[in-house]
């Protein structure tokens, strides 16, 4: 019971207190999963009863409906124009945010405010920033767009820093050695080092953009959301499919084309 | 600028000020680091760099010969002491004035720091970043006259065709030759270089060497370098700097530089045979 | 020849259509959004007031929320997400080493994992909810169902990768000493993912945190139950309430998760 043949030595010295963390982290994840599941009154009954319940469920979703296209095209298109606007307005605004918050380039009095910004960002789910701009702006569009800037701040923000903070030093050093002015440094020598990484985090957001407004409708923040909110109210679950099915095969376009964007930008 | 390079124009070179030898030289007073309070690297250096010819300091590995060169562009701080450029005190700048003073201070790097996603051509440039807005900068709108220097140095440095290959597609030794040449882009009145040669092979350390000379000696830069190999220093430089445990030991002409002066500065005398 | 030599551009003409096609798309793509998305400007101008209104309304904040709903659903909402986080473990790992294409050469068999894994994060776990609590009813049930399918495209895919990164080595030597397959993948490939999978699980719970604090909105159970009633009587005092506990809570998952990671690695 030993993987000698490949690393003799490592295995050899720490295998025992090793696998007795490991045990005891499984037999407690037992342990929490029965106690967890008691709580809250999860029994195998009503699982089993909910899937008789979906079984019906399930046959009252196919076929999917597509009669109702003008209105599956109305709340998608408008989910896009939430998605777009807001990661163009997020990333932006991540620009100057992520590069305050980058340690290896701020002084402390930079990065701290920074940081808590992002955190700031982050700690809240876009659905309950969503609530909170749909009482500040109203129903619709423009609070779903402020929610999933907040959103893409908190985290391409975050990301952006890390990103920068994992730049090769040496360089900085080069260029800020030649006389460069601040923004020259960031412009030839940090850049050219992050661009990729950014392209990649900015497409990534895009696409959890688009997702995440299909959320922020759930509250009344626009787009496909709320659609699909009132599909389940009013037990349409055939047209719920069909949105469903809409929203997967944007998702799955977007990511080629996210894929197209960051081989442009390498 | 062109006419000026081949005609060691010293007197047109620089910032405007009256040109010659003496307003390169370099008067370092009293200088000390200390990385961490109490235990300093270097121990009140005091040396004063004529302004011509290749300046090689050498010693044991972390002796602070590498702190020496970067406290003189502040790419390190000094703890105290004065160091004296054009009638500057380089250790009291700050912000713009810093700028400045870098501008005029070219610096090769041991393990070259091109920026490896740029273009050799956009590394040489970066040469010239201390006098291009940070709009130009970002459009690379660099001035034709700098593009065309830029040309001329790649042909001198032996990269002609290089110009638009990315940095990280490179040798080792043509790194180097485009760190000399951004270095020289810069037009300086004085040229560091922190180990150029550590991390090449025994032959291109030479060419790289001849490289640095012929430019430097072209355009009538002097050069303060450090460097492990004691016969390379011999080979190039009109003075020696020997260092050891923060202090200088041996100052000095090549000729000068004797077994026991060797013995002083690197310890031991076995590795000598 | 020479002249020619002597101009210098960054990128060759085909990289510049390239680029100049991206920005245009991306400009177009952004005007077209702003023209056509449906904002009206009048809400805009009184959202000032409305935000100091908002802040009028919530202070002083209803402590008295706390103990009567609040801790109860907190509680709830804990052990959904880290529930949901357990089962989204054991769900994501059979898919997980499907999609990975060293340890399962097949490549219908990766096609068909990494769909599910796709589809899994194509719907939000609010959706999910609403999906689950079609099926079986409001509660905590359908939240924990809820992250677990959301959570299984996210751990399913990093576990996925980390199986393609593992090194081939002790692979080699457990089949070439005629190992059966069970145990090669216990001792060959689970020890080089094994703290990738632990470092994975850790993030994916504290996202689930978050996530499952609003799972109560569409009636999945937890802390967002009492955020929605709260919401719906409009007791701002109490949302005050509900969105302080959401916000301590979500910090200190965060920090949890820094010091285990911060001590395995």
């Amino acid at each position: 019971m030993n993987s000698a043949p490949a690393l003799p030595a490592a295995s050899r010295e720490n295998p025992f207190p090793v696998r007795w963390t490991t045990r005891a982290v499984w037999i407690g994840l037992g342990l929490y999963v029965i106690y967890a599941a008691a709580r809250l009154e999860l029994t195998w009954e009503r699982f089993v009863f909910g899937l008789g319940n979906g079984g019906r469920f399930l046959a009252r979703m196919v076929p999917p409906d597509f009669t109702k296209m003008d209105l599956l095209w109305k709340g998608l298109s408008e989910s896009l124009e939430i998605a777009v606007i807001a990661t163009v307005f997020g990333v932006i605004l991540s620009l100057p945010v992520g590069l305050a918050a980058s340690r290896n380039l701020m002084p402390v009095w930079a990065t701290w405010p920074a940081r808590a910004f992002i955190a700031l960002c982050r700690s809240f789910h876009p659905v309950i920033v969503a609530i909170l701009f749909v009482k500040a702006v109203g129903f619709g569009a423009i609070a779903g767009i402020l929610a999933l800037i907040v959103a893409s701040v908190g985290f391409i923000a975050k990301l952006f820093a890390e990103a920068i903070e994992e730049i090769s030093l040496k360089q900085v050093e080069a260029v800020r050695a030649t006389g460069a002015s601040f923004m020259n440094v960031i412009f030839m020598a940090v850049v050219p080092q992050v661009l990729a990484r950014f392209t990649g985090f900015a497409t990534y957001q895009l696409d959890s953009n688009l997702r995440n407004s299909t959320m922020v409708g759930i509250v009344g923040g626009g787009g496909i959301g709320s659609t699909l909110f009132t599909a389940f109210q009013k037990f349409d679950y055939d047209f719920v499919l069909t949105i469903l099915l809409a929203i997967i095969a944007i998702i799955f376009v977007g990511e080629i084309l996210a894929g197209w964007i960051r081989r442009t930008f390498q | 600028m062109t006419a000026s390079g081949a005609t060691n124009g010293a007197a047109t070179n620089g910032s405007g000020q009256a040109g010659s030898a003496g307003t390169r030289s370099l008067s370092i007073r009293g200088l000390t680091k200390e990385y961490r309070r109490g235990t300093p690297v270097l121990k009140g250096i005091t040396l004063d760099v004529a302004g011509q010819g290749i300046t090689a300091i050498i010693g044991p590995s972390g002796t602070g010969k590498s702190t020496l060169i970067r406290c003189i562009n502040r790419l390190v701080e000094p703890t105290e002491g004065e160091i004296w450029f054009q009638g500057i005190d380089l250790a009291r700048l700050r912000g713009k004035a810093l700028r400045e003073a870098r501008r005029r201070i070219g610096m090769v790097f041991q393990e070259y720091n091109l920026v490896e996603r740029l273009s050799v051509m956009e590394n040489l440039l970066c040469g010239r970043l201390g006098y291009v807005s940070p709009v130009r900068a970002w459009l690379r709108r660099f001035a034709q006259a700098d593009i065309d220097r830029a040309f001329e140095l790649l042909d001198i440095v032996g990269l002609k065709g290089f110009a638009g290959q990315r940095a990280d597609a490179l040798s080792g030794g043509q790194r180097q030759r485009v760190g000399i040449a951004r270095a020289v882009m810069q037009r300086p009145d004085l040229l560091l270089a922190d180990e150029p040669t550590s991390s090449l092979d025994p032959k291109t350390s030479v060419e790289i060497m001849e490289l640095m000379a012929d430019l430097t000696a072209r355009n009538d830069i002097p050069v303060v370098l450090n460097i492990h190999n004691v016969e390379l220093a011999k080979r190039f430089a009109v003075r020696i700097v020997g260092m050891a445990g923060g202090h200088v030991v041996f100052d000095g002409p090549p000729g000068d530089l004797r077994d026991e002066h060797l013995k002083q500065i690197y310890g031991g005398e076995g590795w000598l045979e | 020849m020479i002249a020619d030599q002597r101009r210098w551009e960054r990128f060759t003409p085909q990289e510049r259509l390239l680029r100049f096609t991206f920005y245009l798309v991306a400009v177009a793509a952004f005007m077209v959004s702003v023209q056509t998305v449906d904002v009206i400007p009048e809400f805009l101008y009184d959202a000032p007031e409305q935000v100091v209104d908002l802040f009028a309304r919530m202070w002083p904040m209803d402590w008295k929320y706390y103990p009567k709903s609040v801790h109860e659903a907190l509680i709830e909402t804990l052990h959904i997400a880290s529930l949901g986080t357990i089962l989204s473990l054991a769900l994501a790992l059979p898919v997980g080493i499907l999609a990975a294409r060293n340890v399962v050469p097949v490549a219908a068999i990766n096609q068909l994992a990494k769909l599910i894994l796709v589809s899994s994060r194509s719907v939000n776990s609010l959706v999910w909810a609403l999906l689950f609590v079609a099926i079986f009813g409001p509660g905590a049930l359908a939240g924990t169902l809820a992250i677990a399918f959301r959570s299984i495209g996210f751990v399913g895919k990093l576990f996925g990768e980390a199986l393609e990164e593992a090194q081939r080595g002790p692979v080699e030597a457990l089949t070439a000493a005629g190992a059966p397959w069970p145990s090669v993948f216990l001792k060959a490939y689970w020890p080089q993912v094994q703290p990738a999978f632990w470092s994975i699980a850790l993030f994916r719970w504290d996202i689930n945190i978050r996530e499952s604090a609003v799972l109560g909105l569409v009636g999945a159970g937890g802390i967002g139950v009492a955020l929605d009633t709260a919401l719906t009587l409009l007791y701002w005092d109490q949302v005050a309430v509900v969105l302080l506990t959401i916000f301590a809570v979500v910090i200190l998952a965060e920090i949890i998760v820094t010091t285990i990671r911060s001590r395995i690695i």
